[in-house]
């Protein structure tokens, strides 16, 4: 093999890793190892000006290995794989080494241990990169359908926007009908329309589309396989039928906290949450005379810290549409911080001072309290200006609440095998990079199911995991990781450990020249190396994470000598 | 005397262990600085020889980090992996090695807390054990 020449990128990460981690020294430190022709420090070596650091320093030093200390590979693998691509290096003679997600963000009280680890990261990273071989990608065929989970308007926007593209559509909802969390909306801020013409126009669409297929009161059983080529059991009622999908999107929304014990939640009638009332208003009408609305219920507060960003408004907007049905109605709004972002947002809040809804600020250490006798007839709240507590009488308390997790999506994170945040909402692959997309190559997402949103929100996101989708199904392959298994059949005895042992039935025992050999299909082979690990003759090479490369890594950190 | 920092080497699996070590780092939780990890595909991939050849070479404890049960990205990686690691560490005991150096947990790609916990948790271990003396020390 030809002596390797490694160039290796250690990254700042602005301050992320710059901060914590002595990157100089490192550098220092990198360019005395092994086989390291070129080191170099950039302040985000994943900006167009690392990229192309990186591209101009392969022809430079004549560069055969690359490694870059950064990040994480579970999002920037594909970026610098690419620039080494670009560059006429094989991708897999890239190798990755994690700093800051595994290290200067998580010993940022002791900077000396972080310098000293991320020398030794990278040291074992150099020892692998030494040994790393070019490997060839096969192509395989991607299926020009996609499931998309939810049925409401978010999912419907995904699926109109893929079938308009010409793309098979199963758009799967757990309800009877399609629509979601609108069909109990009123109106809609900030804009005012009426929800139900804004879903019902969409709804039709769907139905008129040939190419969307809909299951209602149908959930996704079960799912299995990967990009290009998912399996996919639906369960209508009882009611089993099977699918196959090259691509799959989650778009199954979010639920309405239902504050049960806070502000007489459950125990007065006239306590009720803002989707509540948009019921309300949306069957019989709302005719309250004194109303108070109470934000934040349930949302930032030390159980559950998050902002669920849409409710500010929406608890505007009722508290407008109360006022212009009823101007005599007195209507306040109890709120701790207002989001009104945006151009229209701001101005709506404006006019909702205008038509005389009354705003106060309270403090979390100083809660409104509702009081009553078998219903609530008052509210108290700290007036911050008047410095006094001032007493509201009341018709009905709104409580606005924050959308949460639904019950099901643990459920479905295991069986799509996609993260859930600590919060319980979908986790996206990166907040900024990846933002539709999970790590899981031909799954996106998009709308609350991911963190709460409002419909504009939703629906930008859902034609942005709608355009990801589109992507492989578009191009017709995909070429899979070429990290595969491969048997060296001259150290193979045959004895058949490995056959079994492989979830995806890719090893075959096979006659060659009177003996028997171990055969691994590159195509279904998913490189998991459970029969690299079985093998008792170690005949078995795990491409890219071969034993020779593992145990290379082992060694180093502990070798004296660079 | 310094205080004992022993070497940890821990193979995380890509998929769950691996980004729940992510998650710790973008929820910035502080945990002890001695492991370095090893990333592999699947938890199935750790060949218990490799666990013996980074106790041989210095190591003071070895982790594997793998999904739950159930979710394997490879379905049943992980199962295989549980059934090496019992008969390995049964072997390490009639070697008179402390079956306490080598851990397996798993841990998904939302539990970072829990990987920040197990770090800490296997550091203080071994470090109550102390270093692992090699008889082949040279
Ligand atoms: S386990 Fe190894 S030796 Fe046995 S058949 Fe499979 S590849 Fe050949
Ligand atoms: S690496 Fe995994 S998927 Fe590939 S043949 Fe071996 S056991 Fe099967
Ligand atoms: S992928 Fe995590 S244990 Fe198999």
């Amino acid at each position: 093999m030809e002596q390797a020449r490694i160039g290796v990128f250690v990254c700042h990460c602005g301050v992320n890793i710059g901060a914590y981690v002595d990157v100089p020294q490192v550098v220092e430190y990198v360019k005395g190892l092994p086989n390291v022709v070129h080191a170099e420090r950039n302040l985000f070596t994943c900006s167009e000006e690392g990229i192309s650091a990186i591209k101009k320093a392969i022809p430079e030093y004549s560069l055969n290995r690359v490694i870059v200390a950064s990040c994480t590979p579970r999002t920037h693998e594909r970026l610098f794989r690419a620039a080494c691509e670009e560059a006429g290096l094989n991708k897999y003679l890239f190798e990755f080494v994690n700093i800051r997600d595994q290290c200067s963000w998580v010993h940022m009280r002791e900077p000396g241990k972080a310098t000293e680890k991320a020398k030794e990261l990278i040291k074992m990273g150099v020892a692998k990169a030494r040994l790393l071989q070019p490997l060839e990608e096969i192509e395989i065929p991607v299926i020009p359908s996609c499931l998309v989970m939810g049925g409401g308007v978010v999912g419907i926007s995904a699926a109109l926007n893929l079938a308009e593209q010409g793309f098979e559509v199963h758009l799967v909802e757990k309800e009877g009908e399609l629509g979601g969390t609108l069909l109990d909306i009123y109106k809609l801020f900030p804009t005012n329309e009426q929800a139900s013409k804004l879903i019902g126009a969409l709804i039709q669409k769907v139905k008129d589309h040939s190419k969307i297929k809909t299951h209602l009161s149908t959930k996704v059983k079960d799912a299995s396989g990967f990009i290009g080529n998912f399996d996919a059991t639906l369960d209508e009622d009882g009611k089993e039928s099977k699918l196959k999908v090259g691509t799959i999107i989650v778009a199954t929304g979010a639920e309405e906290l239902k504050p049960l014990g806070q502000y007489g939640y459950g125990k007065f009638p006239n306590v009720i949450t803002q989707l509540e009332l948009e019921q309300r208003m949306k069957k019989e009408g709302f005719d309250g005379q004194n109303v108070v609305m109470i934000n934040c219920v349930g949302a930032r507060v030390p159980e559950r810290t998050y902002c669920s960003r849409f409710c500010c408004m929406t608890a505007v907007k009722n508290a407008t549409l109360i006022k212009e049905s009823n101007p005599t109605s007195k209507v306040w709004l109890l709120h701790r911080d207002l989001m009104a972002y945006g151009v229209e947002f701001e101005n709506y809040y404006r006019k909702s001072m205008e038509q005389g809804v009354r705003f106060i600020r309270y403090e979390l250490e100083k809660l409104p309290r509702v009081i009553g006798n078998g219903k609530a007839e008052k509210v108290k709240v700290w007036h911050q200006l008047r410095g006094r507590e001032v007493e509201l009488s009341v018709d009905i308390v709104v409580l606005t609440t924050p959308l949460i997790p639904r019950a099901d999506n643990e459920e479905i994170s295991k069986m799509l095998k996609v993260p859930l945040s600590e919060q319980g909402f979908f986790l996206e692959a990166h907040l900024k990079l990846m933002p539709v997309e999970f790590a899981t190559d031909g799954i996106y997402l998009c709308g609350s199911a991911r963190w709460p949103t409002d419909i504009a929100e939703g629906v930008s996101q859902a034609y942005a995991a709608a355009a990801k989708a589109a992507i492989p199904m578009r191009r017709g392959y995909v070429k899979p990781e070429a990290i595969t298994a491969l048997v060296d059949e001259d150290k193979c005895s045959g004895c058949g450990t490995c056959e079994p042992v492989c979830p995806f039935k890719a090893i075959e025992l096979q006659a060659r020249d009177g003996k028997k050999v171990s055969h691994i299909s590159e195509a279904v082979c998913k490189g998991c190396g459970t029969c690299g690990a079985a093998c008792p003759a170690g005949a078995i090479i795990m491409n890219h994470f071969r034993d020779v490369e593992i145990l290379a890594q082992i060694e180093a950190l502990f070798s004296k000598s660079n | 005397m310094e205080e004992f920092e022993p070497k940890i080497i821990a193979f995380l699996c890509n998929w769950c262990s691996y980004a729940g070590a992510d998650l710790a780092g973008t929820s910035r939780i502080q945990y002890a600085p001695n492991v370095r990890v090893i990333r592999v595909m699947c938890s199935g991939r750790v060949d218990p020889t490799f666990v013996i050849k980074a106790l041989r070479a210095g190591a003071d404890g070895v982790l594997i980090g793998g999904c739950h049960f159930g979710d394997c990205h490879y379905m049943e990686g992980n199962y295989k992996t549980a059934r090496r690691v019992a008969l390995l560490k049964k072997m390490l005991g009639q070697l008179g090695i402390e079956e306490e150096r080598v851990w397996l947990e798993w841990i998904s790609a939302a539990e970072g807390s829990h990987f920040a916990q197990v770090i800490n948790d296997i550091t203080a271990k071994v470090k109550e054990l102390g270093p692992f003396a090699r008889q082949n020390n040279s």
